[in-house]
């Protein structure tokens, strides 16, 4: 395999881990407060279909992100009020979102557009486009560095950027802010939060807020930046992924980075056979790397592999007692 | 005294609170004079933690007056309560278990934003509330780590910190070692000192009589009486309490042991994960006598129980009447032991003893279902189980005597009555007893208490473990105390004392 080659690997590892990452994020803002989010497919799935149409119908993507992240929040707050205010089974009402929004999208989607359930292709302004960072054409010469900065680093859409620079700041808001505390508060120990004088219930709705937030724009860059449009259960999966991600990487920021950056990989490797081939002399088949995140979750959670503690008051609807 | 001058504390004038057809407390009006501690007493369910709920904000009265230090204050919420100057230290702590100490602390009283700004100011006005009221704590540790005692002091100075001026301590000691409650003792002395106002509730005679300045009986959701704690006695107390008189101390004759029953040789018992909990253990007991086993709680008692009852595995000799128990093969398991004549009383009976969601007939069934009559042809006979158990029910004072009510629905002296029931109605040779009467109300005690001694009077042998000295120093013939795994020393009741077994209990050898 050749540098070029390895530079086109990573720079689609860094594509496909972008909506895994947002996702896991999202993920792990609700789960940190308690609260489990299986729907996190739904959601991206309901923000991918609302961006694309939005944008294709105004021809401004910027609408269509909010339209998507509308859409997620919309089902955020249905599951919010079945698990937080009614204190409903979280798994439950997650799959309900997850069927609701993989009927929904493309029931709108025929009735709107009469496309088999697709949004029209989008183009120019509804989609967001890559970003040429300062000097990448300058430099793209230069050997090593060079590729690097201008194939790897700069060319992606500004959802790629607001990915990781998620990050940092996931990390920051949790470990640096009050905000941040009272959150692992309160999926750790909700009696300890309510009887500190904190409302629980604004605690949790603010964290699958920001989750719903981030599912949105993870959706919106599948189908206005990964792909141009939007096509039936086109989240594929990447929900479970994403919850896959969250486990193995404990429910902490950085290593959310890493694993979806992992998964990502993976997931570039699927798409080019002729990589494995030409790494390992043999044919490998495409499903078997689409599964690795799912064993390597599976390995994680039987402790080979360290302990993975998840929240201890998750899944738990917070009933006031003595 | 310009009694009359100051202001009390606080002032509850005529709360009442009902759930549904429940009446939690009905028309409790109290004065909690500034710098005392004053006891509330009284038995589970007679609405103690009801009406500090309401003080604390997480029930709202149906009707009545809070006056804290004078003035007529609204509590809709804990938010309120802790501006009120309300501190609350809850029976089950309400910390984060994987945070420090430090960021327990401050959650919910942050200043500003910036964690680490908060963090910085706290662990300043820390290090001075731990130096003024002598409460060391490490800042830093992750409360896990931390034992019992230690995270009811972090749970002190939470309350500290957001400048409570009143504390509550709801049966504080309930998970403390004696020398743990000792020094929270000693700590509440000092923040009686330092002015501040305490109200301890509590089923304990023993704590009331110990510290609080007055005393209030509560009785099923009403108040019965505020005496001073110097003109009362603990006899008077219970009998307020329960509403008859109550004995204190059990009743019984003189053991008259006969032939050994129990041998135990060389015990040692491993746990799974590899931890030796039981180091070499002799033991002798005998028909008609009970031998108590004092100790702090995780020395090993409960290992022995459970190698005993037949769900641990374990090395060495245990006879029973002469012949060898199996302790780690085919037979060593729960249903041999019974079948040998072996009963036992597990120390938790909400986990080991019952199952909390199942009928009271279902659970005096279980371990015994293989009885004959118990059975119709293939299945069971439930007819014949609910008959026995409404029987067995009325012989041990259960009330309700009610077969098809779930566990759960009853109190917890009364559940401890109906494991009591099913063990002591199969007349075993030996009878293990744990906790015998943890939570238990105090009415319920004595009962309990008179069918074990009543049991042994019949010639059985009981082997009694209990964290509660008090119940060691009343039931036993002899006592065992243990350490660490090994057996500290014996010492008969008459002829030792609490400071004695203390030190045994402590691992150190008594020098007498």
């Amino acid at each position: 395999m050749d540098f070029l080659t390895l530079i086109q690997l990573l720079d689609s590892t860094v594509r496909l881990a972008t909506p895994l990452l947002l996702a896991c994020l999202a993920g792990l803002f609700s789960e940190r407060a308690g609260i489990f989010d299986i729907g996190l497919e739904g959601k991206m799935l309901a923000a991918a279909f609302f961006s694309a149409a939005i944008a294709s119908v105004t021809g401004s993507v910027w609408l269509g992100l909010a339209a998507g992240i509308a859409a997620s929040m919309l089902l955020s707050a249905l599951h919010g009020f079945a698990s937080i205010t009614f204190r409903g089974n979280q798994l439950i009402s997650g799959v309900a979102i997850n069927f609701l929004a993989a009927g929904l999208t493309v029931l709108i989607a025929q009735s709107w557009f009469q496309q088999g359930g697709r949004t029209p292709s989008l183009m120019g302004g509804g989609r967001f486009t890559p970003i040429t960072l300062p000097f990448a054409d300058a430099v793209a010469d230069v050997p090593f560095i060079g590729p690097i900065y201008a194939e790897l680093i700069s060319g992606h859409s500004i959802l790629v950027y607001i990915a990781f620079a998620a990050v940092p700041l996931t990390w920051f808001i949790l470990f640096r802010t009050r905000f941040g505390l009272r959150l692992r508060a309160v999926g750790e120990n909700p009696a300890a939060v309510d009887t500190a004088g904190v409302s629980v219930v604004g605690l949790r709705y603010a964290a699958i807020g920001i989750c719903s937030v981030l599912c949105g724009i993870a959706g919106a860059y599948l189908s206005t930046a990964l792909q141009a449009g939007f096509v039936k259960d086109m989240s594929a999966g990447r929900g479970y992924i994403a919850l896959a991600a969250l486990i193995f990487a404990k429910w902490r920021p950085w290593y959310a980075l890493y694993a979806t950056l992992l998964f990502g990989l993976f997931g570039a490797l699927e798409t080019r056979p002729d990589v494995i081939t030409s790494l390992t002399g043999m044919r490998v088949q495409g499903q078997l790397l689409g599964a690795l995140p799912y064993i390597m979750t599976v390995i994680i959670l039987a402790g080979f592999v360290g302990r993975a503690t998840p929240p201890r008051a998750g899944g738990e609807p917070y009933v006031k007692e003595r | 005294m310009t009694a009359t001058t100051v202001a009390p504390a606080i002032e509850l004038k005529g709360i009442s609170k009902a759930f549904g057809p429940v009446q939690a407390n009905k028309d409790i009006s109290i004065r909690v004079m500034p710098g005392t501690i004053h006891g509330i007493i009284g038995e589970n369910g007679a609405g103690k933690s009801t009406l500090m709920s309401i003080l604390y904000g997480f029930y709202k009265a149906d009707a009545g007056e809070v006056f804290i230090s004078g003035t007529k204050t609204e509590i809709p919420d804990s938010q309120a309560a802790i501006s009120a100057g309300i501190g609350m230290v809850f029976q089950h702590f309400k910390l984060v278990e994987n945070f420090t100490v430090l960021e327990n602390i401050i959650l919910g009283a942050e200043d500003g934003w910036s964690l680490t700004t908060s963090l910085g100011k706290a662990r300043k006005e820390l290090v001075a509330l731990e130096q003024e009221y002598g409460l060391n704590v490490d800042p830093d540790a992750v409360i896990e780590d931390l034992g019992v005692g230690m995270q009811q002091r972090v749970e002190i100075l939470k309350a500290l910190y957001r400048q409570a001026d009143i504390l509550i301590l709801d049966e504080p000691t309930g998970v403390l070692t004696p020398a743990e409650a000792d020094q929270l003792f000693r700590i509440l002395g000092r923040l009686r000192e330092e002015g501040k106002t305490i109200i301890l509730i509590t089923h304990k005679l023993r704590e009331i009589m110990e510290i609080t300045d007055t005393v209030s009986v509560m009785r099923r959701g009403e108040m019965t009486a505020t005496v001073k704690t110097a003109e009362t006695s603990p006899e008077q107390l219970a009998e307020l309490m329960v509403g008859r008189k109550v004995l204190l101390s059990v009743n019984k004759a003189p053991a008259t042991p006969g032939k050994v029953v129990l041998d135990i040789k060389n015990l040692h018992v491993t746990d799974e994960a590899g931890v030796e909990r039981l180091k070499g253990i002799d033991l002798q007991v005998r028909a008609g006598e009970i031998l108590g086993i004092a100790g702090v709680a995780g020395n090993g008692q409960s290992e022995l129980l459970e190698l005993l009852g037949g769900y641990a595995r374990g090395t060495g000799t245990v006879t029973l009447n002469g012949t060898a128990i199996d302790l780690s093969g085919k037979y060593a398991d729960g249903k041999s032991r019974r079948a040998k004549g072996i009963a036992h009383v597990p120390e938790d009976r909400q986990r080991e003893g019952l199952i909390m969601d199942f009928h009271a007939w279902e659970n005096t069934a279980f371990g015994y279902h293989h009885d004959p009559s118990y059975q119709s042809g293939l299945l069971m006979n439930n007819a014949a189980i609910r008959e026995d158990t409404e029987a067995k029910m009325k012989r041990f004072d259960v009330r309700p005597p009610d077969p098809k009510l779930a566990a759960k629905n009853f109190s917890g002296g009364n559940q401890q009555k109906i494991v009591l029931a099913r063990e002591i109605e199969r007349n075993p040779d030996l009878l293990l007893v744990g906790q015998p009467t943890r939570g238990v109300d105090i009415g319920a005690i004595e009962f309990i208490h008179q069918q074990i001694v009543a049991l042994r009077d019949q010639g059985k042998a009981i082997l009694l473990v209990s964290v509660e000295l008090e119940e060691i120093f009343s039931l036993s013939d002899r006592i065992a105390v243990m350490f660490d795994g090994h057996i500290m020393g014996e010492r008969l009741p008459g002829q030792t004392d609490e400071k004695e077994l203390g030190m045994l209990m402590a691992g150190m050898e008594a020098t007498q």
